[in-house]
């Protein structure tokens, strides 16, 4: 399962809380960041991972995908001696076409996300995971992301990467298996780029977008009449209870407006849509995943 | 508390920076509106705003080249436009190629290099990219004096330093030097390390298919005759950059991840000795001013002036909520000042209406250039 979308939805919230929902109903389960900013560890309160697997809760399990490192196995996997693997890294020629060639750290990481999925895992010690969450780059970065397993096969025409190229695309774009889904916010420019990112995703890279979340709408707490009642305390009142009814407004204005984004993003994507609720929370922890994993149905 | 007017007074060009989904493209087409509207000839770069937004700013879609907001829109929204407003979206693939034809010594050697295939992937692919040609084209239109102000929103890399280090980046792509030398099969290193490199190109021949380095090769051979240019002019971009007439500022949201990214982010331009002009945080919960008048007992109050218990229970809970979120964003933004000892902390309200349009800009430059006390004053009106 990929999860996608722009920058600040919340995608590893979300990312975190599909895992916590998978791992609930027992499927051993694993979320790969691939920003190396390790978000869903910091959300268990948990030091940075890095390139390992490692269990956060029972049948939780979180990675960071270093492309770097995921480059370091895949070569190793192909030349089968540490020891020529090594020299090839201390080279600076390869490191060099390493670095200069288009995609190949796109496609290394998206190598490792497949070589999680295996039932037959290629690393030495690998255990088989049923689920396999992948917090993706942001929109922009995520088409093109996605698409580099086709870009290379075009590219490199022979040899093995070309065939892992295709392999990889074959994994990505079967929808048996994998599956994306899209977080947007309700507002404007959000609801657009899912709009335009559920087209991209489908047309040109031939991913399933199974569903799209829409995350952080506020409740619906006050209706009208009543709010025309607080906009009759903003005017006549002062103090603590002007500021009260004040905010009252707010929430009913910002609710109401979110509702539009809402019924335009659903006319506007072929998925379904989920909505996921505003935490009124500092800061969203493990705890508040917890929650939004309980709405996960 | 130095305002947004004092940060900017004198600069030529505005970088906003920060990390994705904080509202940069608004905060950076708000910036330039509101310069226009004081009687410059401003410039917006931007790089994917929203097509409303194009739509709001009067303008069919924005292209390559900069076109100009009617100033009778944002007259319409009760501004008075002394100045000029100009906006562009950066297209990174065409302007690479515009810079290629200019380095290009001939039309030949132009096409060869429009024509490889690696050209292809790194014009349009290759991560940092678009962050130099952001820069590239900023550097042209400054050199061409065109303009007052420019004002760049950057890219929204995956990580907001990307683009600091990306005309680095390219240019030793471009330069390729561990490279070519290794390449040209007559070349006296060939010989002295010969078998050792042919070793190594030939496990990475397996790895990656033969036709790649093939490419690559090609490649720096259409490219060998630009690469002093593309250097020469990729020093210049830098010291524009770092000139006193540039002013970076950071945008951020008030939740801690943004904040601690600002404070990283802030850390890295003072390292890179480029000029930090001050922070902007979007989308606060500020508190509500009236708290002086605090009552014990707020639903029962407010039961009694809304005659239904309910009612008045629900407004109080939400008003509690609407408090905590305001207490959180005012101890990250006091993290975040301390953190970057700086004076010119701005902050914007999260507004009631979604910002998107015109309307939605003039709103947001009533805070942005507003000074400290009177922001205050304006958000106290509001939750």
């Amino acid at each position: 399962m990929i999860v996608t979308g722009k920058g600040g939805v919340g995608k590893t919230t979300v990312a975190v809380a599909l895992g916590l929902r998978a791992a609930s109903e027992g499927k051993r389960t694993i979320v790969c960041e691939v920003s190396s900013q390790e978000n869903a560890s910091r959300m268990f309160e948990h030091t940075a991972v890095g390139f390992h697997e490692v269990e956060m809760e029972e049948n939780l399990w979180s990675i960071s995908i270093d492309p770097d490192e995921s480059m370091r196995e895949y070569v190793l996997l192909q030349l089968k001696v540490r020891a020529m693997r090594d020299m090839l890294f201390r080279s600076r020629i390869f490191n060099y076409l390493a670095a200069a060639t288009p995609g190949l750290k796109e496609l290394v990481t998206i190598g490792k996300i497949w070589e999680l999925a295996q039932l037959d895992r290629k690393v030495k010690s690998g255990r088989k995971y049923d689920l396999v969450i992948v917090d993706a780059p942001a929109t922009g970065h995520g088409v093109g992301f996605l698409q580099t397993p086709r870009t290379f096969a075009s590219i490199a025409r022979v040899g093995p990467i070309h065939s892992q190229a295709q392999t990889l695309d074959r994994f990505i774009t079967d929808h048996r298996n994998t599956g994306t889904a899209i977080v947007a916010l309700p507002e404007e420019m959000p609801v657009n780029e899912s709009m335009a990112l559920e087209k991209d995703l489908r047309d040109e890279v031939g991913v399933a977008v199974d569903r799209v979340y829409l995350n952080g709408l506020y409740p619906e707490r006050f209706k009208k009449e009543e709010a025309a009642k607080l906009s009759q305390l903003v005017e006549n009142e002062n103090g603590a209870t002007r500021a009260a009814a004040r905010a009252g407004l707010s929430e009913f204005g910002r609710a109401r407006s979110q509702r539009q984004q809402l019924a335009r993003l659903k006319r506007g994507v072929e998925a379904p849509v989920k909505t996921l609720p505003f935490l009124f929370e500092p800061e969203l922890d493990v705890e508040a995943a917890r929650r939004l994993a309980g709405r996960l149905s | 508390m130095a305002s947004l007017n004092e940060v900017l007074d004198g600069k030529s060009i505005c970088i906003c920076a920060g990390s994705g989904g904080v509202g940069k493209t608004t905060t950076s087409a708000a910036i330039a509106t509101g310069m226009a509207a004081q009687g410059l000839k401003v410039c917006v770069l931007t790089i994917d705003p929203a097509k409303r937004l194009a739509d709001s700013l009067g303008l069919e879609e924005l292209g390559n080249e900069a076109r100009r907001v009617d100033p009778a829109l944002i007259e319409e929204q009760g501004v008075e436009m002394k100045g000029e407003l100009w906006a562009m979206m950066l297209d990174a693939k065409a302007t690479f190629d515009e810079l290629i034809a200019r380095q290009a010594p001939d039309e030949e050697s132009r096409d060869r290099v429009l024509n490889n295939r690696i050209y292809q992937q790194i014009s349009s692919a290759l991560a940092g990219s678009q962050e130099y040609m952001a820069m590239e084209k900023l550097f042209e239109l400054h050199t061409e004096g065109e303009f007052d102000l420019l004002v760049l929103d950057t890219p929204p890399t995956r990580n907001a330093l990307d683009f600091l280090d990306a005309p680095k980046r390219l240019t030793q792509f471009i330069e390729g030097k561990s490279l070519r030398v290794f390449m040209k099969p007559t070349g006296l290193a060939a010989k002295v390390t010969g078998r050792g490199v042919s070793v190594m190109l030939s496990v990475f021949k397996k790895i990656v298919g033969f036709d790649l380095i093939a490419d690559l090769a090609e490649f720096f051979n259409a490219f060998s005759g630009m690469v002093d240019g593309f250097q020469a002019r990729a020093k210049r971009v830098n010291k524009l950059l770092a000139d006193p007439e540039t002013c970076f500022l950071v945008v951020c949201g008030p939740q801690g991840e943004p904040i601690d990214e600002a404070v990283y982010f802030h850390r890295k331009l003072v390292e890179a000795k480029l000029p930090f002009g001050g922070v902007i945080v979007n989308k606060v919960h500020y508190p509500a001013d009236e708290l002086e008048a605090e009552v014990d007992d707020l639903p029962a109050a407010l039961a009694e002036k809304l005659g239904d218990p309910n009612l008045a229970k629900r407004v109080a809970d939400n008003f509690a909520d609407y408090q905590a979120l305001a207490e959180r964003d005012a101890r990250n933004i006091d993290h975040l000042a301390g953190e970057l000892r700086t004076s010119c902390v701005i902050r914007v309200p999260y507004l009631d209406e979604d910002v998107h349009d015109l309307h939605g800009l003039t709103e947001i430059d009533r805070y942005l250039f507003a000074t400290a006390e009177e922001r205050v004053e304006m958000a106290a009106g509001r939750a």
